[in-house]
């Protein structure tokens, strides 16, 4: 208990502090809800690639000294496409046209960021430094949550039905390649954002594990998007205390409590939950 | 009318279709049916440009289908949609009204009614909440087919959609496709079950890759035709068992 009193004193004393709680929280949030529509879609491998396929996007506009969202957004939108070129092109199936895209984005970034910068820079890049969030970076995380929240409102019909049933909706003419970019073009976003709270490593974590958990509990699409950003805003919390009290690593803390309400929802949820199934069929 | 014209598809290099060609009248139910891989999926997936096709189009009353997708309604091989989806009975049938709503715009008061009387029509208001996983095949398969009453679409097709599926549902089924018709919607049913052809549609179109034959049902469904689409073993086979059926109470009185 005394803890979470010191937490919250540190808290209330440390301008930073503030800060990177409520980033972390934000991009809890915003990963919560993407992830829901990366998960149904059957896309977590994609996610994994985006959020790597990103770094060289970073590294370019640092070197630019542009906004880290351009640079990584060109980059990401340059993957999804080239999956999608390669796919489509080949015999090959789509984990290995991810594999291949991914991994060499992955290995230019690598290279552009020891051309550009220190080690350190890299480390943080990869597996977040949350408490080095800077108020401009809030900023830029609120506007991005903004977005996403714009972008499910405004289409939520069409990702429900490209998710659920892609051919019914290419019968009625939508431009399903169309949202599939626009989603990745999200999915970019929130990996920026969660660049300096978990890392580029860690992100994919956070796309799929509360929107996983999420789905235990609900067999509603809207009720899983709330939840999934719950329990993604609990997890930055709860994680960033942790970190902050045991002083360990905060992407890795935040994406451990994250996994550990997965397990636990997954021990007792209604909809799958191991424990529960065990209950039934004693009791028939 | 509903018109495919001069459609070619080819998959891999192998000509699939080659510039066919057919008309579907209004108010009927038109059955294709045909030999595995006779190409009847690919002449209604080619027609919806669901599949690159190397020329040809579909066309309602003369002007491309490109243009009029919210008139027609396709009910789907039932296998296609992912079934632990987090979406109960009603929001399926209710993303029938999507068609028409177009961007920005939610179901509202209308077309949640429309979505009730349809499930009503299918018999399945009692499962509106319950998540899609939990149903039987026919149960699933009449879901479907409330979602294309409620696109309210002037060309119903439908990919065998008696595959699977009980009885009861198969019956419920076409007594709604028979209640379109007079309405005067345009009824295409794939079908590979040839029992109750005779039965079940107005016209029909046998399929070979190419048309073997088409026409009204009591025209078409003859044991020659058979043969040339299918072996002719099956065609014997078929036809003695029909043979035995007109002999014993005139199954095929109306024609």
């Amino acid at each position: 208990m005394t803890s979470i009193s010191q937490f919250i004193s540190a808290l209330s004393q440390y301008n930073f502090l503030q800060t990177a709680l409520i980033t972390a929280i934000l991009v809890g949030v915003m990963s919560g809800i993407i992830g829901s529509f990366i998960i149904l879609r059957g896309m977590s491998l994609m996610g994994d690639a985006i959020s790597h396929a990103v770094l060289p996007g970073v590294a370019v506009a640092y070197m630019l000294g542009i906004n880290l969202l351009f640079g990584a957004s060109v980059f990401g939108i340059l993957a999804a496409m080239l999956i999608g070129y390669v796919a489509s092109h080949s015999k090959l199936k789509n984990d290995t046209a991810i594999g291949i895209v991914f991994s060499a984005f992955y290995a230019l970034g690598f290279i552009l960021i020891s051309l550009a910068e220190s080690t350190t820079n890299l480390h943080h890049i990869l597996f977040g430094n949350v408490l080095a969030v800077s108020d401009a970076d809030l900023i830029t995380t609120t506007c991005v949550l903004i977005v996403v929240i714009l972008f499910i409102v405004l289409f939520y019909k069409e990702l429900l039905i490209t998710s659920f049933d892609t051919t019914f909706a290419q019968t009625y003419g939508l431009k399903t390649q169309a949202i599939h970019y626009a989603l990745m073009l999200m999915l970019t976003l929130v990996t920026v954002s969660s660049l300096q709270t978990v890392g580029i490593i860690l992100v994919v974590a956070m796309l799929i594990t509360p929107a996983a958990t999420a789905f235990l509990w609900t067999d509603k699409l809207h009720v899983m998007l709330v939840y999934s950003g719950v329990f993604g805003a609990v997890a930055a919390l709860v994680g960033l205390f942790i970190s902050y009290t045991f002083n360990l690593a905060s992407g890795p803390a935040i994406v451990l409590v994250a996994a550990i309400l997965f397990g636990f929802s997954f021990l007792v949820s209604p909809k799958q939950g191991i424990l529960f199934k065990v209950n039934l069929s004693n009791h028939r | 009318m509903f018109k495919i014209d001069k459609l070619t598809v080819a998959y891999q290099g192998e000509l699939i279709l080659n510039q066919l060609s057919i008309a579907f009248q209004k108010g009927k139910i038109t059955g294709i049916i045909g030999p595995n891989g006779a190409g009847k999926s690919t002449l209604i997936k080619g027609a919806l440009g669901l599949t690159a096709t190397k020329s040809g189009q579909a066309s309602l009353d003369g002007k491309p289908l490109s243009k009029l997708k919210d008139k027609i309604a396709y009910v789907e091989q039932r296998a296609a949609v992912d079934l632990t989806f987090p979406i109960s009975v009603f929001d399926v049938v209710l993303t029938g009204t999507y068609p028409k709503l177009g961007l920005f715009k939610s179901p509202g008061v209308a077309e949640k009614q429309a979505t009730l009387a349809a499930l009503e029509q299918v018999d399945l208001l009692a499962f509106k909440d319950r998540q899609i996983g939990s149903l039987s095949g026919g149960q699933l398969q009449r879901i479907f087919v409330a979602r294309a009453i409620v696109q309210d679409a002037e060309v119903v097709i439908l990919d065998e959609p008696f595959v699977g599926i009980d009885m009861a549902s198969e019956q419920s089924i076409m007594s709604i496709l028979k209640r379109w018709c007079t309405k005067g919607k345009t009824i295409i049913v794939v079908n590979h079950d040839l029992n109750k052809v005779t039965q079940y549609f107005d016209d029909l179109i046998i399929m070979n890759r190419g048309i073997v034959a088409n026409g009204p049902v009591g025209e078409t469904y003859t044991k020659a035709n058979i043969h040339k689409a299918y072996s002719s073993d099956f065609g014997d086979l078929l036809f003695e068992k029909d043979d035995r059926q007109i002999q014993e109470g005139g199954a095929n009185d109306e024609y």
